[in-house]
């Protein structure tokens, strides 16, 4: 396998409140390789948006990167740098933010400025990344900018694109929303999109139009897509290599087939049995995961997920279980496949 | 209406528009324009649809929480009365009002922050003539219990609880009053999904226990599969189908039905669900288009369907469909 573009170790992300310390990322450790779309599932409180956050440098205060790194090889350069160092209003920050990794966000209503129109907001983007656009000894003009916002919109579907780059967002439909959105977040050609639940406020059929769209940019412009949902289905259709994570922690990991078909780890096994099909029984019970999600000031010792495992052993809450090889192609972090723990 | 708990026949919702300084009435959001269903004692009924679809609004208006524009809701009351709810008056509603009860989408606003769950969940007690707070406070652990929730929580409020205790706590409070029909407005859509199949669970086995009636409004199909009996599909404020669980995912009728089963994006990477998207956007209710609501996303669409109106019609027993193709097609 080629050198990872992306690549994540023992990230640790807290937030200091006054209740006390909680550990949104808990030493969350991924690659993710060029042009790939790697899916990261997980229930709401398992760290998976603010790994992201991690990444763009977004963390809100009080939260922090308490330690671990976060390898990112920018383009054309050989070496990798580490995000987690840099400073997050620095200039080079700023220009990797956007430019190189960019954000779709769940919510493409609080996304945009309701008193721009789309299209100066995406313009506003390619001037500030303009060298990206530029050919030799040209200056972007704010035309060539207007110029290449229409031709991004009608890459992603949007009707009449020369009249929708005048518009609000609050005159746009969901899905148009969410097409101006990836419009947006394309115009830099980044390296890698970073997908935040991108398709969880709207509705199924327009989701269908927003996946296939996604897809079909994915193939044509082979960026690398971290594809973060709760919704299985959309992962399966989605994502070639899933990521599986728990209260912060990644539980397991291999490739789409091995995820749903041989899952490894006792949380994905429950997670997995826990939704109702569109094939199996209809009003029988479904078998479910017991318990609830732990509070996040009340974290589990041990491997989090204990308490709620069918499988718990007595060695589980007293070591933390490290991501290890299960098989050729899984990791997963359970007692159950082998018996090496977390040090600290 | 022979064992039917409830039959809608025809229900519209229109909201006008108004326009300048005399809030002039220059037109009306159809949200609700035809919607016709019986419930049969003790079955789910489950009302699918994309949003602004007008599902909730129909549940709303059987709820009376607003009041219909035309159609009939007859409802059959605990005496074997038949009552027309769309236009019964408030002071003969209020007694109904024990026995149809609503579970919420957000269990996160639908319970009062100020009250502790012994309020919470007693106040429909209250409303309904339980004034002695002791007496209340038996009831109210019963619920919990009901509910699998612990009665020494009664005193806390809900801040303390997780989404899922929450959503169980409103359904504590929705049974307090021993209804006959429950509707559930997107019941478990806030929900984790290992927290969605426990309140699912918790839903089927409440009603088996009390001969429950759902009307369980939602979009995801799945979950509905999963809970209903049987399922109706809304499209621009219109009922478009209607049919038995099974024989609606078999066959479905209607092709805005197929097009949103296609479009479900399978928990399965083996099984690919990309064929078939459904194209353009859900026309406004404010201006829907002409004949067939659906003709212009429609890939079956002919010049009958872009003049003429398909009326709901019965095209194998206990299966309705509103498409002039039903039963000559397969979608």
């Amino acid at each position: 396998m080629s050198e990872p573009l992306l690549s994540v170790r023992h990230l640790r992300v807290s937030f200091t409140m006054d209740e006390g310390l909680v550990r949104a990322v808990d030493g969350t450790s991924f690659d993710v390789q060029p042009g790939q779309v790697l899916g990261v599932v997980g229930e709401s409180g398992c760290g998976k948006s603010v790994t992201m956050r991690a990444i763009l440098q977004l963390v809100e205060k009080p939260g922090r990167i308490t330690s671990g790194s976060i390898r990112f090889r920018r383009r054309d350069s050989a070496e990798s740098i580490d995000l987690a160092q840099l400073a997050p209003r620095g200039a080079e920050m700023r220009d990797i933010r956007g430019a190189e990794i960019a954000l779709i966000p769940q919510e493409p209503m609080a996304a945009f400025s309701p008193v721009h129109t789309v299209g100066d907001q995406i313009i506003e983007a390619i001037l500030l990344h303009g060298h990206r656009w530029r050919e030799k000894g040209r200056k972007l003009t704010r035309a060539d900018a207007r110029d290449i916002t229409v031709g991004l919109f009608r890459d992603v579907g949007i009707s009449m694109p020369e009249q929708r780059v005048d518009a609000y967002s609050w005159q746009l439909s969901g899905g148009l929303r969410q097409r101006a959105m990836i419009a947006m977040a394309l115009s830099c050609k980044p390296r890698l999109l970073i997908a935040d639940e991108p398709t969880t406020a709207i509705d199924v059929t327009t989701q269908a139009q927003v996946l296939a769209l996604l897809r079909d940019l994915q193939a044509r412009y082979d960026t690398a897509i971290i594809f973060i949902t709760h919704d299985l289905g959309v992962i399966a259709q989605m994502a070639s290599y899933v990521v599986v994570m728990y209260l912060g922690r990644v539980m397991e990991e291999g490739p789409v087939d091995e995820i749903f078909h041989a899952p490894k780890h006792p949380y994905t096994r429950a997670l997995l049995r826990s939704i109702p099909s569109l094939y199996g029984a209809t009003r029988v019970a479904l078998p479910v995961i017991s318990g609830a999600l732990p509070h996040p000031f009340n974290r589990p010792p041990g491997c989090p997920f204990h308490p709620r495992c069918p499988d718990a052993m007595p060695h589980c809450s007293a070591a933390v279980p490290s991501l290890q090889p299960v098989g050729t192609t899984q990791l997963a972090s359970c007692f159950l496949h082998h018996d090496i723990a977390d040090p600290s | 209406m022979s064992d039917a708990l409830l039959e809608v026949r025809g229900l519209q919702k229109f909201f006008p528009i108004t326009h300048g300084f005399f809030q002039r009435v220059v037109g009306h959001v159809r949200a609700v324009d035809g919607v016709d269903f019986t419930l049969k004692e003790g079955e789910t009924l489950g009302l699918v649809g994309e949003s602004g679809c007008g599902k909730t609004t129909a549940s709303r208006c059987i709820l009376r929480a607003i009041d219909p524009t035309g159609g009939k809701i007859l409802y059959r009351t605990k005496s074997g009365k038949v009552v027309d709810l769309a236009t019964l008056p408030q002071g003969a509603l209020l007694p109904l009002r024990a026995e149809i009860q609503m579970i919420f989408q957000d269990p996160f606003g639908s319970l009062n922050p100020r009250m502790t769950l012994l309020d919470n969940v007693g106040e429909p007690l209250l409303v309904n003539g339980m004034k002695n707070r002791r007496e209340r406070a038996d009831r109210v652990a019963e619920l919990l219990r009901l509910v699998g929730l612990r009665p020494e929580f009664m005193h806390r409020f809900p801040h303390a609880f997780s989404g899922g205790q929450r959503q169980r706590i409103g359904i504590a409070r929705a049974l307090a009053t021993n209804p006959r029909l429950v509707v559930a407005d997107e019941p478990v859509s806030a929900l984790d999904v290992s927290i969605q199949a426990q309140v699912l669970n918790l839903l089927l086995e409440l009603q088996a226990k009390f001969k429950l009636t759902f009307l369980f409004v939602a979009h995801d199909l799945s979950v509905v599969r999963h809970i209903s009996d049987r399922i109706a599909v809304m499209y621009v404020g219109q009922l478009v189908e209607l049919a038995p669980t099974g024989e609606i995912f078999r066959q479905p009728q209607h092709p805005y039905t197929a097009a949103l089963m296609r479009a479900v994006p399978a928990a399965d990477p083996r099984v690919r669900t990309a064929d078939g998207i459904l194209g353009g956007e859900v026309p406004s209710p404010a201006a829907p288009p002409s004949g067939c609501y659906f003709h212009p996303r429609c890939r079956h669409a002919t010049e009958r369907c872009r003049t003429e109106a398909p009326a709901l019609r019965e095209v194998a027993p206990g299966h309705f469909s509103r498409c002039h193709f039903a039963g000559e097609m397969k979608f």
